[in-house]
């Protein structure tokens, strides 16, 4: 399935870019009292249901591990497109993540399934590589067939306040990934605070990010409802000033449906219905998805099922 | 295969149109808490003496459901002799039993009245919210919990006292005759009442004629605890029933907290007497957004600080100041915000705005709401379908306004907002002054410098720095000017109802 043209972006140069050391200031209490808050509300009958398949068609289904196999990854690909057959009208994952060494495995297994092929790149999850390597293994990725790029920023140069080195890098990465979007993973439980959570979103949606991303899953905490939120309210601003849309994915640490509904009521209040879509939201998570079907089969049968009827991929 | 993904068209968008959509295609499924968990009675008679009694008028008037304009019971109309049935019971008591009850056994007594509220949090939440039109959202986690901490913090004074007044005897006053609001029902007879107890003194208590319910409830949870007879007494009436424990001649002490003009009234009617008094009444608060404030967590501030309760609060946050180089991102993120608000039904979970409390209070907000279009300040209303029946009113904000609009002096007591911009420190501390009330003020800043110096020169009661209508029972309530005087909560609290001795 191809994605329009006009949601591909080059490096928003032209955009003047601020002085991120003056980024939008946080205060820590008000964004998770505002982040609990969404938890509050009560999502029941209908909207659970569809709240749910649309979690489930938001789910990069991941595998990152140093143990990866063709083999791991072809069953990852059949799950992603048959999450669970006792369901009927229940729609696919939105895309497989996988090392760049899987991307062209997970190509083949998925075919013409509209199911994409993300591949985390850049030295994933450390980022501690120079950066023509990093351009190579964007481009190993890309031609391998990935349609997407989850890149790690430097969060060294980033503490070390070398912003320029930042946004040159994504900016170099955007550039390597052509016709693939990019996500750009910020490692916000390595950045300590909200205000730099709030600079490097800044600086990865005008260096050319096509989604900004919390976490490799790699480093704890990962993804949080309140540093969602923060992301979140960049990606607003920033549409604000330039009418360009981002996307976002939290990754890591969502592994329960319920827990994703509270994100999807944060999307829905903060961005609208705009974003309520996995062209714009994603969820990076892998256990989530049977939670998803387990609550979903409850909602058709009335029933809990045993974990075990649900396939572990 | 399961089908495939359900994509949607990118939307190219011009940026002079940029607009967030939130007509949203996953809308919420009603979500409405149930009736059939409290038990609202038919009718009720005054509480006095421990007992429940007839009003010696037979006459009785209703309560209802602001939300549907239905009926919920009935209430007994107290009238003089009434009120003097209920101060001799609590003058009886006092001498007879509370007085003389070492302080500890009194202290029993309110954590056992705390304990109950605890367990009849639901109940109480509900019958809150169908006599008053708050969402059952804020009586549930709001309203219940501070009431029954508040009881729980002066439970724990009680035997307390020498080390709150050190080298100091203290004596309770006698009988305190107390008035309550109708926008914070149980949490305010719980203000009331609590310290009272803890400090030896009994009690006449009226509770506010559109919102009795959740006060006679409490009247059968006083009973439940087995409080000795007459130590608290709850009797229902509407203004002259106030007007007689005010002026009934045996009473010590008046705690009232309502409109500033009932409050000039009382005063005027204890001159003269050696009645002790505190008011607590209206408010036009100053939030003051500084340039350097973390901007999101302030629009939420702010959505808190008039939103809240339908903005039925005295320490409301009406009153917004935005300095200038902010004013326009603060009110475009103040009108998204919002359309994400919603409102309608108080009974259902998901409601962030209920009902206005009553026919009257929603003809004074559209009084002003149509003073603030006649006086040119600019109106923003959020989208949102109202319910055909019951009392409602959109959140709404006012921009352009100026110093001198009326929108900008009066309390409106309602979901509706003034935003006015002011560009040096010096200019907004004295706008924000330029008041008849000081009750509370916020400030909005990343600069803790700013704060102090702000928190210094503002004259209000409570100074919220980077948040808003935050209660605890530590922490001392009250006015300046004409926002009354005497403090609620803390252990300045206490004073008010004690004398101290050497």
């Amino acid at each position: 399935m191809a994605v329009a043209k006009s949601i591909r972006t080059k490096p928003n140069l032209t955009i003047r870019q601020g002085d991120f050391a003056l980024s939008t200031r946080i205060d820590q209490v008000g964004v998770e009292e505002r982040a609990s808050r969404f938890t509050k509300r009560s999502i029941k009958n209908d909207a659970k249901e569809n709240g749910l398949k649309l979690v489930l068609n938001m789910i990069d289904l991941t595998t990152l591990e140093g143990k990866d196999t063709d083999g791991k990854v072809k069953q990852l690909c059949y799950k992603a497109m048959h999450p669970h057959d006792a369901l009927a009208d229940i729609p696919t994952v939105a895309a497989i993540c996988v090392y760049p060494s899987m991307v062209k495995v997970a190509k083949k297994a998925l075919g013409d399934s509209g199911i994409k092929v993300a591949s985390v790149a850049t030295a994933f999850p450390s980022g501690q590589a120079p950066r023509d390597i990093k351009i190579r293994d964007t481009k190993y990725a890309v031609n391998e067939g990935a349609d997407e790029v989850d890149m790690v920023i430097s969060r060294g140069k980033f503490h070390a306040g070398e912003y320029n080195f930042v946004f040159d890098e994504i900016a170099s990465i955007k550039e390597a990934c052509g016709d693939a979007r990019l996500k750009v993973i910020l490692e916000t439980g390595e950045l300590g605070t909200f205000d730099k959570v709030r600079r490097a979103s800044d600086i990865a949606m005008h260096a050319g990010a096509d989604f900004i991303k919390t976490s490799t899953g790699k480093i704890a905490p990962a993804a949080t409802m309140p540093v969602t939120l923060v992301m979140l309210e960049a990606i607003r601003d920033f549409y604000y000033k330039t009418g360009k849309m981002i996307g976002m994915k939290p990754a890591g640490g969502i592994s329960r449906s319920k827990l994703a509904l509270h994100y999807l009521v944060m999307v829905k209040e903060v961005l609208g219905e705009d974003w309520m879509s996995n062209e714009w939201f994603r969820f990076g998570a892998s256990s989530l998805a049977n939670d998803v079907l387990m609550q979903l089969m409850k909602l058709k049968t009335g029933q809990y099922q045993s974990a075990n009827y649900f396939s572990v991929d | 295969m399961a089908k495939a993904i359900a994509k949607k068209k990118p939307l190219a968008k011009k940026s002079n149109t940029i607009k967030l959509n939130f007509d949203t295609s996953w809308e919420y499924a009603p979500a409405p808490e149930s009736k059939s968990a409290a038990t609202i009675n038919k009718q009720y008679d005054l509480f006095i003496n421990g007992e429940w009694q007839q009003p010696s008028s037979k006459k009785y008037f209703d309560t209802i459901n602001p939300a549907t304009e239905e009926k919920l019971s009935e209430v007994a109309d107290a009238n003089a002799a009434d009120v003097d049935k209920a101060v001799k019971a609590a003058r009886n008591a006092y001498d007879k039993v509370w007085k003389k009850m070492p302080a500890k056994e009194r202290a029993k007594y309110i954590f056992r009245i705390a304990r109950i509220m605890q367990e009849k949090a639901r109940e109480l939440a509900i019958v809150e919210t169908l006599d008053g039109g708050k969402p059952i959202k804020e009586s549930r986690d709001f309203d219940v919990p501070t009431a029954a901490n508040h009881l729980f913090y002066y439970a724990g004074w009680a035997d307390k006292l020498e080390y709150a007044f050190p080298n100091r005897r203290t004596e309770p006053l006698g009988v305190a005759g107390q008035i309550t609001p109708w926008n914070f029902p149980l949490l305010m007879a719980a203000w009331k009442i609590a310290p009272a107890l803890a400090t030896g003194n009994t009690v006449v208590l009226k509770p506010a004629e559109t919102t009795p319910l959740t006060t006679l409830k409490l009247a059968e949870i006083i009973q439940e605890a087995d409080l000795p007879p007459g130590v608290v007494n709850i009797i229902t009436g509407a203004g002259e029933t106030g007007a007689a424990i005010v002026n009934h001649a045996d009473v010590n002490k008046i705690a009232f907290t309502g409109s500033t003009n009932v409050g000039k009234i009382i005063q005027r009617a204890i001159a003269g007497t050696n009645k002790k008094a505190t008011l607590e009444l209206g408010g036009k608060a100053a939030n003051i957004i500084f340039e350097d404030a973390p901007i999101d967590q302030a629009v939420e501030g702010v959505v808190n600080a008039i939103f809240f309760n339908q903005g039925h609060v005295c320490c409301a946050g009406s009153r917004l100041y935005v300095q200038e180089s902010v004013a326009k991102e603060v009110i475009r993120k103040l009108r998204d915000r919002m359309q994400s608000l919603i409102v309608g039904d108080p009974m259902d979970k998901n409601t962030d705005i209920g009902a206005i409390n009553s026919r009257e209070q929603l003809n004074i907000i559209q009084k002003y709401i149509a003073i603030g279009k006649k006086e040119g300040a600019e109106m923003y209303e959020s989208s949102c379908a109202l319910p055909s029946k019951g009392f409602w009113c959109r959140p709404t904000i006012f921009s352009n306004v100026a110093q001198s609009n009326r929108i900008a002096q009066e309390e409106i007591f309602g979901p509706v907002l003034s935003i006015l911009t002011f560009r040096t420190d010096d200019e907004v501390i004295e706008k924000a002054n330029n008041s008849p009330y000081g009750l509370s003020a916020g400030v909005w800043t990343d600069k803790g410098s700013k704060i102090f110096n702000m928190t210094k020169r503002m004259r209000a009661g409570v100074v919220w720095a980077n948040t808003f209508n935050k209660f605890d029972p530590t922490s001392p309530f009250g006015g300046y000017k004409e926002s009354g005087f005497g403090r609620e909560g803390g252990l300045h609290g206490l004073l008010p109802y004690l004398k101290l001795i050497n």
